[in-house]
């Protein structure tokens, strides 16, 4: 199955995991959100191109924001989550990236607790700009950072589990 | 020159991330202020399209339940024809929906058209409805939307075929409202904890609120008819300062269900404007 198309797939049922499931659960509290579809940046092959990260993450947080009524509010934060990834993985991954070709983040390519920490970074930082945002708009303090933690774990939580049930095991060359 | 070229070259990857981050925030501002956006037609078309093919499945499996609300409402609508008037129903409050000019002649005021619920949401902080029904066929913005247990919102945008609706799950919606019982107009809002509650506040306590009182829409609006249910009254706190309620409302719609809705048109709308406006210039 070819790079691409692999992509594809999995970004379409991805966001209908996100729209369709997730969406449609019953809030637990007001600070609890099950975002998970920006999963789809994060996963994506080592190689993606600088340039071609931020236009396909604009096109991710476009879709999203179409579903969730909220132009720009998703793509701000998917835009942001685009252009920290490279050097976060520079920075995790000892060896040249182009020298894993397409692999993409996990547990086996990046190790255990890189592909932690690399989660916990990306995530943090892409609630952390969606929340603000919300936040200017209205609400108070306690509102940002208890979102900010509770949806945040929500979300690690959503990913780990994504994790454990998807068989992402590229071959290794 | 050659110095800015090499500037550019160098932050080509940082400047394509403003670009798009500007893109982004622009778009985003700009929506509250002006909801008649291309993209929010464009992306309402796509979105709407799509969560309709959803929609069909997933209304297959409430069909008993809807059923039985229609059949209630029906059994609402019966009772104001004029053949059921030989024994009036005492638990319908009966709505004057038309506007007498003179003693003979009745106009109607209130025009109801049906439209399904595509997409709903009720767990963001900014809950918005999704109609099939808009623009084609009549649909403009600020129409009231009720559903059949009561007052669910405002049309804040429509495309050819969809409209989006701002339920009252939103926190920027607010509306007028009485106490069925003793009148005293205040202000429904949300504050986003609880889907199932709303806050009404700007009540003086002067007026007498009991837990269960109805809280219905207000006959002063514009917009919305006279004596739609919006909630009864679940818990009653007082605003020291203001000497005014704060009072907790249990929402008449289950939001959490709701499949129909009809859309209000206000028939009277355009010379309600048209004389405001006159009072504007002078």
């Amino acid at each position: 199955m070819s790079l691409v198309f692999k992509n594809i797939i999995r970004f379409i049922f991805i966001m209908f995991i996100q729209v369709f499931v997730l969406s449609k659960i019953p809030p637990l509290h007001q600070f609890v959100v099950p975002y998970f579809y920006f999963v789809f940046i994060l996963w994506l092959p080592f190689n993606t191109g600088r340039v071609a990260l931020l236009f396909i993450s604009f096109a991710v947080g476009m879709v999203a924001d179409m579903f969730f009524k909220t132009p720009g509010l998703h793509a701000a934060a998917c835009v942001l989550i685009a252009y920290v990834r490279p050097f976060l993985i520079n920075l995790l991954l000892p060896k040249e990236a182009t020298d894993w070709g397409n692999e993409e983040p996990s547990k086996k390519t990046l190790g255990a607790v890189p592909y932690g920490t690399y989660l916990v970074i990306l995530t943090l930082l892409h609630h952390f700009f969606l929340i603000l945002l919300e936040w200017m708009q209205f609400g108070s303090f306690l509102y940002f950072i208890g979102k900010l933690v509770a949806t945040s774990l929500v979300s690690l939580l959503l990913i780990a589990i994504a994790d454990l049930f998807l068989n992402r095991k590229s071959k290794l060359r | 020159m050659r110095n800015v070229f090499l500037f550019l070259k160098r932050y080509s990857i940082f400047i394509l991330f403003l670009v798009l981050q500007g893109l982004a925030l622009s778009m985003l501002f700009s929506y509250n202020r002006f909801h008649q956006t291309t993209y929010g037609m464009f992306s309402s078309e796509v979105a709407g399209r799509v969560n309709k093919r959803v929609n069909n499945v997933e209304s297959f499996f409430t069909l008993s339940e809807q059923n039985q609300a229609l059949r209630k409402q029906n059994a609402t609508l019966l009772s104001y024809l004029p053949s059921g008037a030989v024994i009036p129903g005492s638990a319908f409050q009966l709505v004057s929906d038309t506007v007498a000019v003179d003693s003979l002649k009745t106009y109607r005021q209130y025009q109801y058209f049906d439209a399904k619920i595509i997409s709903n949401s009720v767990f963001l902080q900014q809950n918005i409805i999704v109609l099939h029904r808009g623009s084609a066929q009549g649909i403009v913005p600020n129409m009231a939307v009720v559903g059949t247990d009561g007052l669910i919102g405002t049309v804040i945008s429509v495309s050819k075929n969809m409209s989006i609706v701002m339920s009252l799950l939103h926190r920027q919606s607010k509306v007028i409202a009485v106490l069925k019982k003793g009148s005293g107009l205040g202000e429904v809002s949300w504050d986003g904890k609880d889907p199932r509650y709303l806050l009404l506040s700007k009540i003086p306590t002067t007026i007498v609120a009991k837990k269960g009182d109805m809280v219905v829409s207000s006959p002063y609006s514009d917009k919305f008819p006279p004596g739609i249910p919006i909630g009864y009254v679940e818990k009653i706190d007082q605003d020291q300062e203001t000497n005014t309620y704060k009072l907790k409302i249990r929402t008449a719609v289950d939001f959490y269900a709701v499949q129909h809705a009809y859309i209000v048109k206000n028939l009277l709308q355009e010379e309600m404007d048209q004389l405001k406006s006159t009072l504007n210039k002078e």
